[in-house]
């Protein structure tokens, strides 16, 4: 799979850094504006798969290859049940909020919902690319 | 029997059409937040108690945020189950498909 034209490649290396900051932005401030670990992982997602369009297949995979997106995948769902099974750890329930709430409306407020929405993040940005790869590595036939 | 047919689903297209304009007419106006009765009681329904209340209980500003990982954690834990297994059925598909070509 080639790249795409010289406008296309320069327009997207331009944007990538501001949608793939936009994307962590909405992760991280989940439990203070709209948004949270879903959306924000699809923007993520979105972002390398502009990449992936623009320069084709081999450049994106020196940066995200397709054993990293299933490792994402796999830690992010790993972070949830780890903060899960940290609220029976220390005596209370499963995903009981065990942190210190902290102030409202800061960026460390809310307790265990900053670390789940990270882990939600990363988990759905792995999913949607290693989705993503898998038809195209479908259509193409060059799996590495 | 094409016609018969035909007016059959006419039928059930005009029947569901009449329950849902009646549905209409009992939905509360916009801005009001639906009251439960339980027996003959009515009292202020889930949502308003989650309003008042869920920033002080999760410390989170953002409500949504408070019932998807507070209120309703294990719902969205399972929801990103759900996730997970879609992956992994794309994947097992189409390698299904890359070894029959």
């Amino acid at each position: 799979m080639a790249g795409m034209t010289v406008i296309v490649r320069t327009a997207s290396r331009l944007l990538f850094p501001f949608i793939f900051l936009f994307g962590v932005y909405v992760v991280f401030h989940g439990h203070l504006t709209p948004g949270g670990g879903f959306p924000g992982g699809v923007i993520i997602a979105a972002s390398v798969v502009m990449l992936i369009l623009a320069y084709g297949i081999e450049r994106a995979q020196e940066r995200v290859s397709f054993l990293s997106a299933e490792v994402l995948d796999t830690i992010g769902s790993a972070t949830i049940a780890i903060i899960g099974l940290l609220g029976i750890l220390l005596g209370t329930f499963f995903l009981q909020n065990v942190f210190s709430l902290g102030e409202l409306g800061r960026l460390f407020s809310g307790g265990n919902f900053l670390p789940l929405y990270i882990g939600v993040g990363v988990k759905v940005a792995g999913g949607i690319l290693l989705i993503f790869y898998a038809m195209l590595f479908a259509s193409w036939g060059e799996k590495k | 029997m094409e016609k018969a047919q035909k007016a059959f689903a006419l039928g059930i297209v005009i029947t569901i059409g009449a329950f849902l304009i009646l549905t209409v007419n009992s939905i509360e106006p916009f801005g009001t937040f639906p009251l439960r009765q339980i027996g003959g009681e009515t009292e202020n329904s889930v949502g308003q108690l989650y309003l008042e209340n869920a920033p002080q209980q999760t410390g989170a500003a953002n409500v949504v945020t408070s019932i998807v990982w507070g209120y309703r954690g294990y719902d969205t834990l399972g929801e990103s189950t759900v996730l997970f297994t879609a992956v992994v059925g794309v994947m097992m598909v189409f390698r299904i498909l890359r070894r029959n070509e």
